[in-house]
């Protein structure tokens, strides 16, 4: 970098009419930089109140403030402050708001200051300065890695009761309100030619170029200021300062109607085929989202190519007490000074193992901050103006319990020095931002000349890195390699785009030597900060021969903190390497794991909130029912009336039982929508249906309805239902409710891929058609009075299990089924769906005078127990057509799908379970599903189960309790009285086994 | 994941509904001498590949087509997708 | 080296000189009486009680990467026994009984920890089939309690009784269910065996059997060949593959399922809650993160990783039951491979080759069988005799037509 450029830049800076003179405006506050200090916003931080700028984080309006101490650690609750200026923040957690919004663990460092924020430090008590958890801190040498696996067995009760309890209320950070979110978020897509992810020198020049091609462009950035490392360093870019160029970059790319700028967006995580994950913070940097705007965005972005320009993360050196409030990452330090103007102490002293710490000492001392001293651990250290430099020197220890006081250096010479710091910023290089090159196979593999990781592998399918992120640090590298990487990328879609001249700017090589932790020293040098791991700990896991990375991390907890080790991963890996005496890349890199910083759930789940969680299915007498006073239950996503309480009734039964006996004795009337309706047509429809039912049904007339099982392939009753042939080539099929959606997809599956050249079509018509079931003795007058006079539906001309196409309420088109689910002489109905409302009145009105009634699911399952028809207790997926007493409908004369495999021995034991009915022998006696079967005398065991009951109800036709379910050899048992146990409610009784059919099992009713 | 329909171009995995190994079209005959055994292996037996995977998708929330995608199960890339019908025609299945 | 609080006091004053490996790392012998293929948690649970149960010491345990990398180091660290069926119920509660002395068993602390596990009930047949289960697991000499709404309110009052879209009506309480320290359980194994004699091999890859006039002599591996008496193969997730090695087809396919854990958080439940009517069921871990999972990614996969519409899925039912998760932020999620059976349940059984031996399609439910896998499969291998809770998990269950299905979901793995 030229001097002219660093000048060009300082010049800049002044003259920028937002920032100006405010140097002491708070203690710690500096000229310059990029906030606006035109208004000073108020906020609270553990209930004191302190000024900052528009553009503050909460992290630099804290270090403005003078306040070094943000919080405490996991396990010792060390005090810790700062350490980073970016999402990759372990110490500075924080509670931010509170209520509903309260937000345990934001980083101070990404929390943008706003007039009122309310933050407070978390994991202390009873106070941040006076944490009485510290006392962990005094028994460090006990609670060393993995201490825990090797105690607290003895005795064994005492883990639970004792042990544990303790550790759970000390573990854990922040604290939630308990209350319910209060804001809402929202869900959308994106498509784009290119995604570019991370708007620093790299990113901007990368949407610039391709912005300029005309590509569809999306450039993101979890900063709400776009600009990366240009925004905290002096560097300037051509003629401007880098601030300047940024704000240039942005300008235009927002000029531009192909490219969509997105600050305060993350990708969280590189999926399968350019699918990104994004989180947009649309009104985290404000008091409230406006009313009606979200809170957050989860975008997912469909890219055609994608680069990943997402800079670099400085990394520590370990060594004693460097986990004190006020020890920093030197390119923070530089951020907090250049961009918020801020130094986190007025003096500060340096230690790096590379000439990026140097730029620290430099523009801090351009700002007037003193420099104590640069150590720097080569001994051929660059020259340092304004400052004292210990070249091949280190720093041994720190003091200072609340924020840091001084550093004690070991001299070249091996003398020491305590140096004054309030502040020490550390460098001990920088790791490209490879996270989301690993979220698939990638392994990054190592750069010796950089002493870093870099993007390696199998990148994420049409993703390229460029710039930091990729191990090229300098701003003119950067650039060169967004321009490049862009073309490249483009090029590759067809798109030709230009590199074009690009501007001057800094391009220093990169000169590191390797240096991860002072090996002097007897106390803890820490690598992960947040979960307290150290030297000592990896040195132990090593021993322990917890050797392999993942081990590693494992065992000592390194890197598993809400930063997942961004700062800390590597030197633990280089530590471990060293112990080994193998290379680094020998000891592997841990596989950093989606999301990149961590989302919220309220993000993640969107609108599917509270009652709208899933989307509610109504039946087309729904308004009807609600008018009546209905009470609903959920059926998978339906909602339906489960039964129609009148004036008086006080109990569900009371209902129930009304409903049941009226329809027996007069007519009642259900909405049955919900059953799945297949229309089935084509040449090969019968022979279709053949293949799908276990019964027969090419020979089933033209007018008629046949009921149907249907099994799987491994012959397991799957469905039930009715198929009616309305035409030669025209079948309309019926499944139950929670098998709608399958059975389609099924006989889809044998259409398209078992039998290709049948000719038959699918349609699924379950929404298309209001059907209600009408059933009592009163069934067929009711009906006469609402079918148009035309079409006879007398029993003669329309016997048991017709079917036809008629017309209703003077020519509207309807579908009648003579099936009857209750037992009783009954009709389904069916109009197209618009008319469901009008039809449920007519029928209404038409059954006044037989006193018609409405029922619910309860009177509906009632009536199919007191007649024995399976449902979905009894279909469960493990019964076979023998279970169920259908065996002899599975026809051997034909292929259809289950016969096959149904005949498998295990299928067709001696002792099968039956199906059967109970009576109670005590009539007051309740049946209850669920309970097992024993026999009338022995043991109640497992080993003695005799079978279960799948459905009970009470039946106001017999006046007892009754239950079906499955018992062993059931249908050879009729008359015995064994017990139905249920020692989960304590509760046994005698039950005699029945017939299934309680309700005519003659069935004259259903045909009369 | 992304699928390339063959009728309707590039479709989000979420509208599709997956069943698995493609060899599910080649039922057998229910008269063939071992049928039971036959079934038992068609049913139940799985190459189960780390690599290259021949599969059925459903286009539930689109035009129900049934697909087959060849997928690699170690990288989830798509090498290739067809009407699942005219794979069952060119395994000679017919009625 | 016993471990003890003394011990850890004494090393602490001393140092801590004394740690030694927790287990070593021997180069393989030329021959062994059992191989066992997979170091995972099944694979040093069978090594462990070949030893101790058996006296069977001669044993390797080879493991392609590092010990305990499979699904014991990458699940949601659920122990129950809450089983309805037969075939599984028996298997599962002594599973759960020997997690109840586990850690006095082998020293080490695993951290079990039974907090309960609330299976939620929305609807009435979920409660019908709620009470069934219940008696059953209360048949087999498990426990199980069935709440009421109010129950649940009692325990839980912050679930979502106001506006949810399913309404909890109660659920089915497994007091004894709870949780342990997954990593835990595979080093613990591991320093038992090692203890013991076995030899944990790292880092060797099995390449192939040598099969001989139908008798399995051994395993090629990349450190060379290792002859055996018994083979036994372990390896969950990858379960074809090794076993298409020795010519195998298997009632198996791989899938992806997804885990995930939220930052650190100052305690919010102490339970297991599985929420009825959506995919999500969390826990808390002892260090505060929310343990949290749902469905698999429902297509065959062997990347250990999963896609969007899976966590947007998980998440959503995590704030229909928890509302006040809002603000709570996902850490991390990472993906395991599941050995999806067609029945659901698991396999424990010799092969048709002499001297071979399998054990695997645990599919979601491993972790919590780890210690009756490797209580069932050592008795297999030592008697060659299946043990008796174990009879159920055969290889030729489907050919006879007795499978093993707690879901009702028939031959479509990704159901189960």
């Amino acid at each position: 970098m030229t001097d002219a450029v660093m000048n060009a830049g300082r010049v800049a800076f002044q003259a920028d009419g937002s920032t100006g003179a405010r140097k002491g405006v708070q203690v710690n506050r500096l000229d310059g930089g990029l906030i606006k200090g035109s208004k000073a916003l108020t906020f609270t931080f553990d209930g004191k109140s302190y000024k900052g700028f528009e553009g503050d984080t909460l992290a630099s309006a804290l270090l403005a403030n003078g306040v070094r101490l943000m919080g405490r650690s996991f396990k010792y609750h060390r005090p810790r402050g700062v350490l980073t200026s970016g999402s990759e923040e372990p110490n500075a957690l924080v509670e931010l708001r509170s209520g509903g919004r309260q937000e345990p663990n934001t980083r101070a460092t990404v929390a943008e200051l706003y007039d009122g924020l309310e933050a407070n430090s978390q994991n202390r008590w009873p106070s941040l300065q006076h944490d009485f958890m510290a006392i962990n801190d005094r028994f460090s040498n006990f609670l060393t890695a993995g201490f825990y696996y090797k105690t607290f067995m003895w005795p064994a009760a005492f883990w639970e009761k004792l042990y544990e309890p303790i550790i759970r209320k000390a573990a854990g950070l922040g604290s939630i309100s308990f209350e319910a979110d209060p804001d809402a978020y929202d869900k959308g897509f994106l498509h784009c030619d290119l995604l570019v992810i991370g708007a620093g020198p790299t990113g901007l020049m990368a949407a610039l170029t391709a912005g300029r091609a005309g590509a569809q462009v999306i450039i993101a950035d979890e900063d709400f200021l776009l600009g990366g490392r240009l925004n905290a360093e002096t560097f300037g870019v051509g003629d401007l300062t880098g601030a300047a160029w940024v704000e240039q970059a942005q300008a235009e790319l927002a000029a531009m109607p192909n490219v969509r700028v997105m600050p305060r967006t993350t990708i969280i995580g590189a999926f399968d085929h350019g699918i990104y994950g994004a989180v947009e913070r649309t009104a985290d940097h404000v008091l409230a989202p406006e009313a009606g705007k979200p809170r957050q965005i989860l975008w997912r972005i469909y890219s055609k190519r994608a680069m990943l320009s997402a800079g670099a993360t400085e990394r520590p050196i370990a060594f004693e007490n460097n986990d004190r409030p006020g020890v920093m990452l030197a390119g923070a330090v530089r951020a907090y000074a250049n961009r918020w103007a801020v130094t986190p102490d007025q003096t500060v002293a340096v230690f790096t193992n590379n000439d990026d710490g140097h730029r620290t000492a430099a523009d801090l001392i351009a700002k007037g901050v003193k420099v104590t001293a640069v150590i720097d651990t080569r001994p051929d250290a660059p020259k340092v103006e304004g400052a004292e430099l210990f070249a091949g020197a280190q720093v041994i220890d720190t003091k200072g319990r609340l924020g840091l006081e001084w550093a004690r250096v070991r001299l070249a010479n091996g003398t020491t020095r305590d140096v004054p710091c309030g502040a020490l910023a550390v460098s001990g290089g920088w790791n490209p931002n490879v996270h989301l090159t690993c979220h698939q196979r990638g392994r990054p593999a190592w750069r010796e000349d950089i002493a870093a990781f870099v993007p390696a592998g199998e990148l994420p399918q049409n993703m390229s890195v460029a710039g930091a992120a990729n191990g090229d640090f300098s701003t003119a590298a950067a650039l060169r390699a967004g321009a490049e990487g862009a073309v490249a990328a483009l090029s590759e879609l067809g798109i030709e785009a230009k590199a074009g001249d690009l501007p001057e700017a800094e391009d220093a090589p990169v000169n590191v030597t390797p240096f991860w932790y002072v090996k002097e020293g007897k106390g803890r040098a820490w690598l992960d900060q947040q979960n307290d791991v150290t030297v000592k700990d990896v040195k132990l896991a090593h021993q322990e021969n917890f050797r392999s990375v993942e081990h590693l991390k494992r065992y000592t907890t390194l890197g598993m903190a809400t930063d997942q080790g961004k700062t800390s991963n590597m030197g633990g890996l280089a530590i471990m390497a060293e112990l080994a005496g193998k290379q680094i890349p020998e000891v592997g890199t841990t596989m950093f794991r989606p999301p990149y910083t961590p989302v919220s759930f309220g993000v993640m789940a969107g609108r599917s909130v509270g009652e709208e969680f899933r989307p509610t299915r109504k039946t087309p007498s729904h308004k009807w029912a609600e008018e009546q006073g209905a009470v609903f239950v959920e059926v998978g996503q339906w909602l339906r009336a489960q039964w129609f309480p009148k004036k008086g009734e006080t109990h569900w039964r009371q209902s129930v039982d009304r409903e049941v006996l009226q329809t027996r004795n007069s007519v009642g009337i259900c909405d049955v929508t919900t059953l799945g309706k297949i229309d089935v047509q084509g040449k090969d429809a019968a022979e279709f249906l053949n293949k799908m039912y276990a019964n027969a049904f090419a020979k089933l007339p033209v007018g008629k309805v046949r009921y149907g099982l249907m099994l799987r392939e491994d012959g397991i009753a799957y469905d039930d239902g009715t198929a009616a042939r309305f035409a030669e080539d025209h079948f309309v099929v019926t499944t139950t409710t929670a098998n709608a959606v399958l059975v389609y997809r099924n006989m889809e599956f044998a259409r398209q891929c078992l039998f290709p050249d049948m000719d038959v079509q699918l349609i699924s018509t379950t929404e298309a058609w209001a059907q209600f079931a009408v059933a009592g003795p009163n069934a067929r007058k009711l009906l006469q009075k609402v079918v148009d006079p035309e079409f006879d539906i007398s029993n003669e001309a329309f016997p048991f299990m017709a079917c036809g196409e008629v017309t209703v309420a003077g020519g509207c088109r309807a579908r009648l089924f003579r099936i009857s689910f209750s037992g009783e002489l009954a009709y389904e109905i069916a109009v197209p769906t618009r008319y469901g409302d009008a039809m449920i009145r007519k029928l209404m009105e038409a059954g006044e005078e037989f006193g018609a009634v409405p029922y619910g699911t309860e009177a509906l399952g009632v009536m199919r127990i007191e007649k024995g028809h399976a449902a979905g207790n009894e279909l469960n997926g493990t019964t076979s057509a023998l279970n169920l007493g259908m065996g002899k409908m599975v026809s051997k004369k034909k292929d259809c799908i289950g016969n096959t495999l149904s005949e498998r021995e295990g299928m067709n034991q001696e002792d099968a379970l039956k199906l059967v009915g109970f009576k109670p022998v005590n009539a007051a006696d309740p049946v209850q599903a669920g309970a097992h079967l024993m026999n009338a005398d022995g043991e109640v065991s497992a080993a003695t189960d005799q079978g279960y009951i799948t459905s009970a109800a009470y039946s106001p036709v017999l006046g007892c309790s009754i239950g079906i379910g499955f018992l062993k050899r059931g249908d050879s048992r009729k008359g015995e009285v064994i017990r139905a146990v249920n020692p989960l409610e304590g509760k046994e009784i005698q039950v005699e086994v029945v017939s299934a059919h309680f309700v005519d099992p003659e069935g004259e009713r259903l045909r009369g | 994941m992304i699928i390339n329909h063959p009728i309707l171009g590039p479709r989000d995995s979420q509208e599709f509904t997956y069943l698995g190994d493609a060899s599910l079209i080649d039922r057998p005959d229910w008269q063939a001498e071992g049928a039971a055994d036959q079934f038992h292996d068609y049913l139940y037996l799985r190459d189960n590949p780390a690599g290259e995977h021949r599969e059925l998708w459903f286009h539930e929330q689109g035009d129900r087509s049934w697909l087959v995608v060849t997928r690699n199960t170690v990288t989830h890339e798509i090498l290739n997708v067809e009407l699942a019908r005219d794979v069952a025609r060119a395994r000679g299945r017919s009625k | 080296m016993r471990y003890s609080g003394l011990k850890v006091i004494k090393e602490a004053l001393t140092g801590h000189k004394g740690w030694r490996p927790t287990w070593r790392d021997p180069e393989p012998k030329k021959s062994y009486d059992v191989v066992i293929i997979g170091g995972g948690g099944h694979g040093l649970a069978t090594a462990y009680y070949l030893a101790k149960n058996h006296g069977i010491t001669n044993v390797a345990v080879i493991e392609k990467g590092w010990i305990g990398g499979g699904n014991v180091g990458r699940n949601t660290t659920i122990i129950r026994s809450n089983y309805l069926l037969d075939g599984n119920e028996p298997f599962y509660e002594l599973s759960l009984k020997l997690w109840e002395g586990l850690e006095q068993d082998f020293n080490y602390n695993a951290m079990v920890s039974q907090r309960g596990i609330l299976n939620l009930v929305h609807t009435d047949a979920q409660r019908d089939a709620a009470r069934r289960r219940g008696n059953a697991m209360i048949l087999n000499g498990s426990d199980a309690e069935l709440l009421d709404a109010e129950g649940v309110r009692a325990m839980y009052p912050f679930l979502n009784f106001n506006d949810a879209r399913f309404p909890i009506k109660g659920g089915l309480l497994h007091r004894r269910g709870g949780t342990v320290r997954h990593d835990a359980v595979a080093w613990g194994y591991a320093r038992g065996a090692d203890l013991r004699g076995v030899d944990i091999i790292q880092n060797c890859e099995v390449t192939g059997f040598r099969i001989e006039n139908g008798k399995c002599l051994g395993v090629e591996t990349t450190k060379g060949f290792i002859g055996a008496n018994k083979v036994a193969s372990c390896v969950a997730g990858s379960s074809s593959r090794v076993m298409e090695k020795a010519g195998m087809r298997l009632p198996i396919e791989s899938h992806v399922l997804q885990a995930f854990v939220s930052e650190g958080l100052k305690p919010v439940l102490d339970g297991v809650v599985t929420f009825g009517a959506g995919h999500f069921y969390v826990s808390q871990s002892d260090k505060g993160g929310l343990v949290f999972g749902g469905d698999l990614d429902m297509y065959n996969s062997y990347a250990q990783r999963g896609n969007l519409p899976v966590v947007e899925d998980v998440m959503e039912g995590g704030m229909a039951l928890m509302p006040m998760l809002g603000r709570v932020r996902m850490l991390r999620s990472w993906g395991g491979i599941m050995d999806m059976s067609m029945d659901g349940s698991p396999f424990i059984d010799k092969t048709h080759i002499d001297g071979l031996y399998f054990n695997g399609g645990w599919c979601y439910g491993g972790f919590k069988a780890t210690p009756a896998s490797g209580w069932c499969y050592a008795h297999l291998l030592a008697t060659d005799t299946p043990h008796k809770v174990a009879t159920a998990y055969r290889l030729d269950r489907f050919r006879r037509g007795c499978m093993i299905d707690e879901k009702g979901q028939g031959a479509q793995p990704n159901l189960h």
